[in-house]
């Protein structure tokens, strides 16, 4: 695993139009550790994600610390490929991770079953599920997770979170989220929020 | 459910039972020969190692026009989508070979070439700009997210290729070869009536209809038909399980 610093962010400035999503935003992501980022829907929490994977460029500011580091994503969307497998779409980002390794994945994630079948024959929260076994194993520095639990039901989720915890130890995450208890199972060790 | 255009076997033999009380009724061979004259005739010929050698001719040819034409309608797609100045350079090409009639092509190409080039070129004009713009839609349609997706993962270019374009595009690009393919045997083997190459199916064609010969003309339009049809076929199922076989992660 490569030595990642504290991602610094600096007087971040965003605007869609006339629309300014984000103004002069600073915030510190401490190596190693997970950072949540909560604020009310249309604050720009996508909008900074976006910046921080380097899907925008932002119109002011500065990020520090994430050149050449390997992001990894789970998305609001799932952004699947729906012609392949369930096995086939995480191994598609990694082909070092073995047959093996994804499937005790999807077993902690209650997808034991789902390895070979095409994702487009998978209900909403087995695709969600099937998303953040991507993410979490390709190969990655930090991991970006944008409302990863949404529409996922209580005894699964307890599963899944239980899954990221284990994957997220002493790694450096940022996870958007509306719910703090999500935040707080997976011991979030700071708490961000977006004016 | 039902599959809209569907051959029925039924409605194929009610056809052909018109067909032949026509012809009965007729009772004039030059003017319309019956099914069963056709199929006797065809019979015939394929005894012959006449009928072999102009289906070999005529498919090399109008198969390599095809091919020549898919390789580069989807090469010139690919950068077209990625430089638009490349875009812009092929507009015009593209639309001059779409509005040109055929037969204006035909007539240049005996002035140019010889005849027994002729249906390689016609047939690869003839699919050349029908591919280039499905595949160019195709590629244009691609889903944003998954290339954002892909690229946040720093999938390697091929792998980006054959796993997140490749699936996307391929309907485009199989309904372009789909509607290429009966255009290519149609043009090709007009082209090779009007230039009579020696021992093409387009000479044979001509031929019969220099002597009246129609239960040759029904035979050989069949073998046509057949020939372009078997064609399709072999070329969507190769098509296809290449397609599963890259797609594989």
């Amino acid at each position: 695993m490569r030595t990642v610093p504290d991602i610094v962010i600096r007087g971040l400035c965003k605007r869609y139009g006339e629309k300014a999503v984000l103004r002069n935003f600073d915030a510190v992501l401490p190596q190693g550790a997970l950072t949540c980022l909560m604020a009310p829907s249309g604050a720009g929490k996508t909008t900074l994600l976006r910046l921080l994977l380097g899907l925008e460029k932002p119109d002011g500011g500065e990020i520090a610390g994430l050149d050449g580091l390997r992001l990894a994503a789970v998305f609001q969307e799932d952004r699947l490929i729906e012609s392949l497998s369930a096995q086939d779409n995480v191994r598609l980002v990694n082909l070092r991770v073995s047959k093996d390794a994804v499937r005790a994945a999807f077993a902690a994630v209650r997808l034991a079953d789902c390895a070979g079948q095409p994702v487009c024959e998978l209900s909403g929260g087995m695709r969600r599920r099937v998303a953040i076994v991507r993410a979490l194993l390709a190969e990655w520095d930090v991991l970006f997770l944008d409302e990863p639990f949404k529409g996922l039901d209580g005894e699964t989720k307890a599963a899944v979170l239980d899954f990221v915890r284990r994957s997220l130890r002493g790694r450096t995450a940022l996870l958007v989220t509306h719910d703090r208890a999500e935040a707080e199972a997976l011991g979030a060790a700071q708490f961000l929020a977006l004016p | 459910m039902r599959r809209p255009g569907k051959i029925r076997p039924w409605a194929v033999a009610l056809w052909l039972l018109v067909w032949q009380i026509a012809a009965m009724a007729l009772d004039q061979q030059i003017l319309l020969v019956s099914p069963l004259r056709v199929l006797r005739r065809l019979g015939e010929m394929l005894l012959t190692s006449e009928l072999y050698a102009a289906v070999g001719f005529s498919l090399l040819r109008i198969g390599a026009g095809f091919l020549l034409a898919v390789l580069l309608g989807a090469g010139l797609a690919a950068l077209s989508a990625r430089f638009s100045r490349i875009e812009e350079l092929l507009a015009p090409a593209m639309l001059t070979i779409q509005s040109v009639p055929v037969a204006s092509f035909i007539i240049l190409a005996l002035v140019w070439f010889s005849s027994r080039s002729l249906s390689v070129l016609i047939s690869f004009l003839m699919v050349l700009p029908v591919l280039y713009a499905s595949t160019l839609g195709g590629i244009r349609a691609v889903d944003g997210q998954l290339l954002e997706m892909a690229r946040v993962f720093r999938l390697p270019h091929l792998r980006r290729a054959r796993c997140v374009y490749l699936p996307q595009v391929l309907p485009y690009f199989r309904s372009a070869c789909q509607s290429a393919l009966g255009l290519c045997w149609k043009a090709g083997v007009a082209a090779e009536v009007i230039g009579m190459p020696t021992g093409s199916l387009g000479e044979r064609l001509q031929q019969a209809k220099v002597y009246l010969n129609t239960p040759d003309l029904f035979a050989w339009t069949l073998v046509i038909v057949l020939l372009s049809l078997a064609f399709q076929k072999l070329f969507l199922f190769a098509l296809d399980r290449a397609a599963r076989a890259l797609e594989r992660v």
